[in-house]
């Protein structure tokens, strides 16, 4: 057996141990978990970090950190081992919690209602008044079932003694549940056995509980079922992940401001199939940003006219608009006054100690005592850092004080809690546990019986030993946080609940056209990266080819890789570059807008915006993608495998395409953009080879079936060299192969009739004749030995059915996206 | 000294670059009522015609009309036209107002303490807002004003003063996002600047004050006519005196408003109480024009005795001789 993990885990003075107990040993709520661990080989435990950390990666679970180096994807952080809290000391944190909600949505209702509380001196108008966040137009506003606070977060953490201590509340739009949700499916399939054994109390139920009590409050007419939607700020917010992961598991639509439209105090979403009345918005878009008419005016984010239809009872915003301004930590120390006036009863969950420095006695002890506080802004608009006493010295101490003095209504001080330390599992060392601090985040949901307490946490841990801080915008770590049940636990997941008829037909028809319009683009580019990574791929193979013979076809296909953009155009006055030169930098150079890796950019950027309607395999597969082109090719060689992985990655996601997704509208779109744009490649390859003369034509033949996907079949067909007459059959007319263009035309003719049929619209008639054309061509017209006006012909046939191609994608903007006010246009095909 | 009547007639007029599909706007235009004033009618004309309208109270009480306009339109025009009735506002003797120490510790907070409800709403009017900005630098500019126990209305009325003197009327200095700290740096801007530096000046020493919309009276240079369009919209504030209630001051006058000033509403700032806000799909917006023509009673026939005086944008649409 290896030496015990415990062995070398150091304990920190004057800090609470999360897992042992003062003398050393193991409380009692670890142990079944930390002798498992004990069992297990260092390899084992290692094989179930990477585990953890591959997992995040193929979920493609991330945070966003603003003005991150390392761009907009970070992967989230999960510590292989979970917290692991007492149940009976959680029962009573959990009943804590519910009262501090429900004491909380008392405080909004009477902010925005009478203000007795400040009335009677109970609250200091300058917290309320004197803030950016306290909504004066949704004042007098009374929400469905009278409840403002659907969802609440508390930040805790616990002193040296073992109490646990408030540190802020989150009660605008509180994050992380999610994040605790997504940490929870990881981790059980980490340590299954010790999950079971444990019997760890499940996170289902809470959701569930949120999710009926959204449906419930939601203001419906006659019976009609209620539609909630989940309304995010977009793909550049810190916790998008969240808003896609959660989108999918609560079954609620993910919107963004601009697929929502006011009519008539009435709120409506925009889909593929016209306007769909919402009832309920979840949001995750703060108060400012709701409604440029009554709040922020420069808020591209929110839905103009919103307000007023809450103000109509016509839709149910949770958390309700205004509720930011429980956000101040001032508020702290004036809840167990405001507990007692409200509930008759002392608040359960003591704040830590707080100062708000506004009343003179006590900025003199805040001044007196820094060293043991921690300074904050009263406000969190104001965008200040967190400060410790004890770190400020000589100048900075003087200036800090200063600044207080000048302005004491925007400071509150907190008395310093010491987190407590947990194990957390070091990267560094091959077996070795580490102390970290961790605070809880505690989340706590509306329920027409109360408050009811996820059992369960987002821990945060923070990055460094000694830290004092622990949050996620700092780059910390998390931890899942395991309760264990009395009784053994129901296994359960929302995904699975028990379905009626009238979801089944429900579901996947409230396609908000913003999706459809992703889902084509990702299509169109999908497809456009996988035409060009072959477009590359044949040029390169011929740069690479000693073999003059085939050194002669690589000015034709330079020339359609020129046509379809994938090369720089190059000034006149600039030296002339080598094929070999303007090869890579059409693979890999992303300030060249035509290249490969340009193309992949984009194809992830439509991707992200669609990613709540991909499976965790097919978001798997784009993040590969779009990880292969991030660093520069350097020769032929590096070129030519990188090419093979795109192309491998785009047959990838084409099979996804075809077998991983539901074959409702918005696919339908998908596969429309896919088959306009090879349609559109391929046509344009053909034809201008077409228009070559017919030495150049006849070389030809061999890159287009490569290029066309169709070299395996032209040779199980026909086992002889290419010849024009069955290469372009097999290219261009052959409706059984899905590479030629009279399949394009086939199937796009189907699915934009079945999409104008659904979705009551007209058809883009463009197509139709191109068809008809096509199929009656005389092909005898190629068996002659001079066939150039039938090569002449078919090539304006094809650069038709080019033109036509851009000319249904920008119909189809017009008629089932337009109305989002953002055209999306694709440049460089020339 | 009697009531006094004024015609108040005010135009905006957005045209686009190119057509907007749907537009929302927030009208703060109507006259509210008040024991000095009456609104003795009023109407909103809209053209074109908005699909949706709504008229409700805001929480500071002034009255707002809600537009929603749901077709392609290359303009929007936007007429407001009210009578209102002035009476004398009787100011009282500033000297025998409460000393100003005393107004600023009935306002503060102490644990406990019950407020009254006008110290409460005046509560809402002592803090920061969007244009007003508490600042050691602004309660340093008031303190000259504002000598130990010097009653709150003579310091409000010094400080009116020193403004007055300090500052110059100058429309090429500022916008309407010009900060208040810049606005004092230059000492230069229009009657909104002027009144949010006011503003900011009493709450940074710990008083109440509100920003006040409206329109003033302008007299036409001597010998000249009274002319359609010649007037705008005007910014003042009133202070918060226990005794007195709410007392008003014009810094860019430099004058205790009366019967020349005609009240729309207030707020903490004009973030609250602009007169058009707006949202809009599509098009590309320019800064409206804007007429505001205010006439005495008395001259009412004489100003608008020519039709073609009546904008020509806006046929059938001449003033109405008033309805009381």
């Amino acid at each position: 057996m290896p030496s015990s993990l415990l062995q070398d885990f150091p304990r920190l003075p004057q800090r609470f141990d999360e897992m042992r107990l003062d003398e050393g040993d193991v409380r009692p709520q670890w142990a079944p978990f930390v002798d498992r661990l004990e069992l297990l080989p260092a390899d084992t435990l290692q094989r179930r970090a990477r585990y953890v950390r591959e997992s995040i990666e193929a979920d493609g679970v991330t945070y966003t950190v603003y003005e991150d180096p390392k761009g907009l994807k970070r992967p989230w952080q999960l510590d292989l081992l979970p917290l692991i809290i007492d149940a009976g000391e959680w029962d009573s944190l959990s009943e804590a919690l519910a009262q501090r909600a429900h004491l909380l949505n008392l405080i909004l209702a009477d902010l925005y209602g009478p203000q007795q509380l400040i009335a009677d001196g109970l609250i200091p108008p300058a917290l309320i008044y004197g803030q950016l966040g306290f909504k004066w137009p949704c004042r007098g506003i009374v929400p469905p079932g009278g409840i403002f606070l659907h969802h609440h977060a508390a930040d805790l953490a616990r002193a040296p003694d073992g109490r646990w201590w408030v540190l802020g509340d989150r009660t605008q739009g509180p994050s992380g549940a999610g994040y605790a949700l997504q940490n929870r499916i990881i981790l059980s399939r980490t340590f299954p056995d010790s999950f079971r054994e444990l019997q760890v109390r499940t996170l289902a139920s809470f959701f569930r509980a949120s999710q009926d009590t959204l449906s419930r409050l939601a203001p419906t007419e006659g019976g009609e079922a209620p539609l909630a939607v989940l309304l995010t700020p977009g793909r550049f917010n810190e916790t998008y992940f969240e808003h896609a992961f959660l989108s999918r598991y609560l079954g609620f639509p993910l919107v963004e401001g601009q697929d929502l439209t006011v009519r008539d105090d009435t709120v409506f979403l925009k889909t593929l199939r016209g306007l769909r009345r919402v009832h309920t918005i979840y949001r995750r878009l703060d108060d400012d940003f709701c409604d440029p008419l009554e709040l922020r005016s420069d808020s591209a984010l929110g839905v103009p006219g919103l307000l007023q239809a809450v103000r109509a009872g016509r839709v149910l915003m949770a958390n309700a608009l205004g509720s930011g301004v429980l956000e101040t930590g001032a508020l702290l120390g004036f809840l167990p006054a405001i507990a007692e006036r409200l509930l008759g009863e002392p608040l359960k969950l003591p704040a830590v100690a707080s100062w708000w420095c506004g009343e003179p006695p006590a900025l003199e002890h805040v001044i007196e005592h820094l060293d043991e506080l921690v300074i904050k802004p009263t406000f969190p608009s104001m965008r200040l850092e967190t400060v410790f006493g004890y770190q400020l010295k000589g100048e900075a101490r003087t200036r800090m004080i200063e600044r207080i003095r000048a302005q004491p209504h925007a400071y509150v001080a907190q008395e310093w809690v010491r987190l407590s330390q947990a194990p957390v599992w070091s990267r560094r060392h091959e077996r070795r546990l580490v102390p970290r601090s961790v605070g809880l985040r505690m989340f706590a949901a509306a329920t027409p019986n109360g408050y009811t307490v996820m059992p369960g946490a987002l821990t945060r841990v923070s990055p460094r030993e000694g830290d004092e801080v622990v949050s996620m915008q700092r780059g910390g770590l998390s931890k899942d946080t395991w309760i264990r049940a009395a009784a053994p636990v129901a296994r359960s997941s929302l995904l699975k609940t028990r379905l009626g008829v009238i979801d089944l037909v429900c579901s996947g028809t409230e396609i908000p056209s913003r999706v459809g319009e992703n889902l084509f683009w990702m299509g169109r580019y999908a497809e456009r990266c996988e035409g060009s990574a072959r477009v590359l791929r044949a040029a390169l193979i011929r740069v690479a080819d000693t073999d003059p013979e085939a050194q002669q076809t690589l000015p034709g296909v330079e020339l359609a890789a020129r046509r379809m953009g994938l090369l720089q155009v190059q000034d006149e006055d600039e030296p002339v570059k080598e094929s070999e030169e303007l090869l890579l930098a059409a693979v890999s150079d992303l300030r060249h807008y035509g290249s490969l890796a340009a193309c992949l950019q984009r194809l992830s950027g439509a991707a992200s915006q669609v990613r709540e309607r991909l499976s965790s395999d097919n978001w798997h597969a784009l993040n590969r993608l779009s990880q292969l082109l991030v660093e520069p090719v350097d020769d032929v060689e590096q070129a030519l495998l990188a090419v093979d992985r795109v192309m491998q990655s785009c047959i990838a996601l084409a099979g996804f395409a075809m077998d991983d997704m539901t074959r409702d509208e918005g696919w339908s779109f998908l596969i429309v953009g896919r088959r306009l744009e090879r349609l559109a490649i391929q046509a344009t390859l053909i034809a201008g080879v077409m228009r070559e003369e017919p030495r150049v034509r006849g070389r030809s033949l061999e890159w287009l079936l490569e290029t066309g996907n169709s070299i395996i079949t032209y040779r199980a067909r026909y086992r002889r060299a290419p010849e024009l007459l069955p290469v372009l059959h097999l290219l261009a007319f052959d409706v059984s192969n899905p590479h030629s263009v009279a399949f394009q035309l086939d199937n796009l003719r189907r699915y934009l009739q079945r999409n104008a049929r659904e979705l009551g619209q007209s058809r883009p008639m463009q197509l139709d004749h191109l068809a008809d054309t096509m199929r009656s061509f005389d092909l005898t017209r190629f068996e002659a030995d001079n066939c150039s006006d039938a090569c002449e012909e078919l090539a304006n046939l094809l650069f038709e059915c080019e033109a036509a191609a851009y000319q249904v994608s920008d119909e189809l903007q017009r008629q089932y996206f337009a109305h989002t006010g953002r055209t999306a246009r694709m440049g460089g095909w020339q | 000294m009697s009531e006094l009547r004024y015609h108040i007639r005010h135009d905006t007029r957005y045209e686009y670059d190119q057509p907007v599909g749907e537009s929302r706007q927030m009208l703060r235009l109507t006259p509210r009522d008040l024991p000095w004033q009456r609104c003795l009618s009023h109407r909103l004309v809209v053209e074109p015609q908005p699909t949706r309208s709504n008229d409700f109270v805001d929480d500071f009480g002034n009255r707002v009309r809600t537009l929603h306009l749901q077709s392609d339109h290359d303009a929007l025009i936007i007429r407001a036209e009210s009578w209102v009735a002035l009476e004398p506002r009787n100011w009282p003797a500033l000297e025998d107002s409460l000393n100003w120490e005393r107004v600023r510790s009935a306002l503060a907070y102490q644990a406990g303490r019950h407020f009254p409800p006008d110290l409460l709403d005046a509560n809402r009017f002592l803090f920061e807002s969007r244009h007003v900005r508490v600042k050691r630098e602004f309660a340093d500019y008031a303190d000259e004003c504002f000598p130990e126990g010097v009653p709150i209305l003579i310091g409000a009325k010094h400080l009116m003063n020193r403004i007055f003197d300090e500052f110059t009327f100058d429309p090429e200095a500022t916008t309407v996002s010009t900060p208040v700290t810049e606005v004092f740096e230059k000492r230069r801007g229009v009657c909104q600047d002027f009144a949010h530096f006011m503003l900011s000046c009493l709450r940074s020493i710990g008083l109440a004050a509100r920003y006040m919309s409206g329109y003033l009276l302008t007299r036409p240079p001597e010998g000249k006519p009274r002319l359609i369009g010649a007037d705008a919209t005007h910014a003042w504030i009133a202070v918060y005196c226990p005794e007195s209630g709410w007392v008003d001051f014009d810094p860019t006058n430099n004058v205790m408003p009366d019967l020349q000033h005609i009240t729309l509403g207030w707020g903490r700032d004009f973030a609250d109480i602009s007169p058009l806000r707006g949202v809009l799909l599509g098009g590309g917006s320019h800064d409206p024009e804007i007429e505001v023509t205010v006439v005495p009673e008395g001259e009412f026939d004489e100003v608008y005795a020519e039709v073609e005086d009546a904008p020509s944008w806006l046929p059938g649409l001449a003033p109405t001789a008033d309805e009381h």
